[in-house]
């Protein structure tokens, strides 16, 4: 806890914690836009404007044509106004010289807008070229994703030396074009959903991870998305790939700024450990939700699947949504590798009338696989907080085993809490074990706290920490930190 | 010094208290015995704020300073501390950093400096020592899984801890043990001097041989009928309520 980043970290959000959405700001950067609408001519565009090889294009315009077959997923607890899918703008980047090759070239208002969002003045520095200090702890290297384009990418020598690719996945295409052709669309087909299909068609940035076999990744690897243009559509691709016995940690983390339409966001994010390799992928998500009234807010429509190709593989999501004004996310792990490790750990947070549609799916194919699930839904205000699992074991699947707890904690008594676990099981050896739990805070607790000198938020906070924790000890240090204030800071109000 | 008037409280149009006068002045001990269902518990909620009650006349102050008027939180940061009766559990949080965020909250509020994590932990293992409590009673989480017993050592514990200026123990010597009662009893006692007063909440006269107070009222029916020195305690012990709840009526 003495560690200087996490200070930093607890000062950086606390400075920001003044009343409202803290993140509530938009960048004023000269930006290169396509105009609004969607059609072949915009993938075209999108695919010209970075340079794609043909198969790319042929493979986003298929994505496009099954699209346009497919219609809005409504099974999820969610309402919202239709989507005009015309009314988006599809490509937006920060108009360029020539592309900066160091962050001397960065628009300084990008700098800035980091130091708004509470970036970690560690990661700041890094951005900023500085040398990290002997024996600090393990590094962060920072890509980041500025609207559509990646901007900044650090540490990228430190990381070639161990072999390790770590780069916009834009940048990928170019560079490892074999990679990306064998593993893009692998794990999460074009064709797999509405939201992906659209994502394959449209997707203009994201991060790609690559790491050779048998290699830790010598740091953990951050990207900060920030939607900032208006109205633009943020289609973020994401592809990890991990060979035998290698490991890395990706930890993602989200601000939008304060805006009164609803802005779409729907991305794909796929990830391949095969035998012996491990990922763990973290995420606070904190977009904007919206006005205390419903207004505005982000649509957060995501797809993110972990394949466990090979034996012994692990896959761990952990994320912390306490954003958006609509979450519909389902983290899930394909355990396919005999002896394969899938974990979901979720704390979804919805206050005022933000909607979260949350949950994994475990899919257990190979034997003696097994799969951990904890899902801590906290809602407030109006607000609707929905669990949605499948834990699924196919015939072969011999021994699997399944540990599912689904914990609501519900705070007043205008919101909602759902629970809909879907368990299919065709092998008579698995070992499937469900716990379900609804808590409030009760007024004795709050009281409690309060005779010791707390006041009402910090209680509330200290409370739905305490609920969280078997979810917040799973993300690294600093993460955990940050997520933790953010929880007190997102429910800042919704008691009394 | 804890001075209330003709204080009168209700729980919707129920009235619980019905006027009570008590004064408890700097550096004294006070017991406060009585029957069951008498008021007891409801005066130590209304004097630390808990919401719920309405109170409906008299007053309440500490040091001049009007409790009625504060929120739970201030009062706290003031110097009052309630001691429950029945410890509240608090899933996930942990005991030291429960007791480190409320220790840290009052001293912000009364503008003195933070005690940093060593600094807190310091003082937490030398409270816990003088009451035998094991070192992991601070990793655990707050009252989850104690034992009666430990609850209340825990509840004392806490008060140790903050220091407060008036502590008002409600029953913190139900379900405790005769080794453990006299731990609980030294480390209120290592509290007595002249900026900490208390007012001890019992049904039983034995605490009073090792908490020796200054002046023992009897609540009934929301008032306090009789007050007097320690050796009303033991009248009471021989006794019972029932004369003198008659002798008031
Ligand atoms: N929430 C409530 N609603 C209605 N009546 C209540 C409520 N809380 C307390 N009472 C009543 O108020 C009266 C006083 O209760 P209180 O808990 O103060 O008694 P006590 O003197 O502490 O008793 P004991 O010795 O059993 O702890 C009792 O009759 C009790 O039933
Ligand atoms: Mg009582």
């Amino acid at each position: 806890m003495s560690d200087s980043i996490t200070t930093e970290t607890i000062d950086t959000v606390a400075a920001l914690a003044e009343g409202g959405y803290k993140w509530g700001f938009s960048t004023d950067i000269e930006m290169d836009m396509a105009p609004k609408g969607l059609n072949e001519d915009i993938i075209r565009l999108i695919s010209a404007r970075k340079n794609e090889p043909e198969w790319l294009l042929e493979w986003r315009l298929k994505a496009y044509a099954a699209w346009l077959k497919m219609e809005e997923p409504d099974w999820a607890m969610l309402r919202h106004e239709p989507i005009d899918y015309q009314d988006l703008h599809y490509y937006a980047a920060p108009k360029k010289k020539a592309g900066p090759k160091s962050l001397d070239e960065v628009d300084p208002e990008l700098l800035k807008t980091y130091a708004k969002l509470g970036i970690p003045l560690k990661e700041q520095a890094y951005l900023a070229g500085v040398e990290p200090e002997e024996g600090a702890r393990p590094q962060v290297a920072v890509d980041a994703v500025f609207d559509s384009v990646s901007v900044a990418t650090t540490f990228r020598s430190t990381l070639e030396k161990a072999g390790v690719i770590f780069c916009p996945i834009s940048e990928a295409v170019l560079s490892h074009p074999e990679l990306v052709q064998k593993y893009l669309g692998s794990v999460v087909p074009a064709g797999d959903n509405y939201f992906a299909a659209l994502n394959s068609a449209v997707f203009t940035d994201g991060s790609f991870v690559f790491i050779p076999k048998g290699v830790r990744c010598p740091m953990e690897l951050s990207t900060y998305f920030r939607i900032n243009a208006r109205n633009t559509g943020q289609f973020e691709r994401t592809l990890i790939v991990v060979e035998d016995g290698g490991h890395v940690s990706y930890l993602e983390g989200c601000t939008a700024p304060q805006r009164d339409e609803n802005q779409l966001h729907a991305a794909v994010v796929e990830l391949v450990a095969m035998e012996d390799a491990s990922i763990k992928y973290s995420t606070v998500q904190n977009w904007y939700p919206g006005d205390a009234n419903g207004l505005g807010g982000i649509y957060n429509f995501v797809t993110k699947r972990g394949a466990c190709r090979g034996a012994r593989s692990k896959i761990s999501w952990t994320q912390v949504e306490t954003g958006s004004a609509i979450t519909w996310k389902y983290p899930s792990c394909i355990l396919q590798g005999d002896g394969s490790v899938g974990e979901f750990y979720s704390v979804a947070v919805t206050t005022n009338h933000q909607q979260a549609d949350t949950g994994t799916k475990m899919i257990h194919i190979g034997k003696n696989t097994s799969s951990t699930i904890v899902s801590k839904g906290i809602s407030a205000g109006q607000s609707n907080n929905t669990y949605r699992g499948l834990v699924k074991v196919l015939p072969k699947a011999e021994g699997a085993r399944n540990f599912t707890q689904c914990d609501s904690l519900l705070i007043g008594d205008r919101c909602g809490a759902h629970t809909v676990p879907y368990i299919e099981s065709r092998n008579p050896t698995a070992k499937l074990e469900h716990e379900a739990t609804t808590s409030k805070i009760s007024d004795d607790q709050l009281f409690y706290c309060r005779s010791r000198g707390l006041s009402q938020e910090d209680a509330v906070g200290m409370i739905v920490n305490g609920f969280c924790r078997d979810v917040l000890k799973e993300l690294p240090m600093e993460f955990a930190v940050e997520a933790q204030k953010l929880l007190a800071i997102s429910l800042e109000g919704s008691v009394g | 010094m804890l001075e209330i008037q003709n204080l009168a409280a209700a729980i919707g149009d129920k009235p619980i208290l019905r006027g009570i006068d008590l004064v408890v002045p700097k550096g004294e001990v006070h017991a406060i015995m009585g029957p069951n269902g008498s008021g007891k518990s409801t005066l130590s909620y209304v004097l630390s704020g808990r919401p719920g009650y309405d109170v409906t006349g008299g007053s309440a102050t500490f040091d001049g300073q009007d409790l009625l008027e504060m929120e739970p939180e201030e009062r706290a940061a003031l110097g009052v501390f309630l001691a429950f009766q029945y410890p509240v559990e608090l899933p996930g949080v942990g005991n030291a950093n429960f007791l480190r965020t409320a220790l840290n909250a009052q001293r912000r509020a009364r503008g003195e400096a933070e005690l940093d994590a060593p600094a807190f932990l310091k003082l937490a293992r030398a409270e816990m020592k003088r009451l035998s409590m094991p070192d992991d009673m601070l990793k655990r989480n707050v009252n989850v899984g104690f034992s009666g017993g430990e609850k209340k050592r825990n509840e004392v514990l806490q008060m140790a801890i903050l220091k407060p200026r008036i502590a008002i123990l409600d029953e913190t010597d139900s379900g405790l043990d005769i080794d453990a009662l006299k731990i609980v009893a030294e480390g209120v006692n290592a509290q007595r001097g002249p900026d900490f007063s208390a007012l001890v909440i019992t049904h039983y006269q034995r605490l009073l041989d090792y908490i020796v107070p200054d002046r023992v009222h009897v609540l009934a029916g929301g008032r306090i009928i009789r007050s007097g020195g320690p050796e009303l305690a033991l009248e009471l012990e021989a006794n019972g309520y029932g004369a003198i709840v008659d002798a008031a009526a």
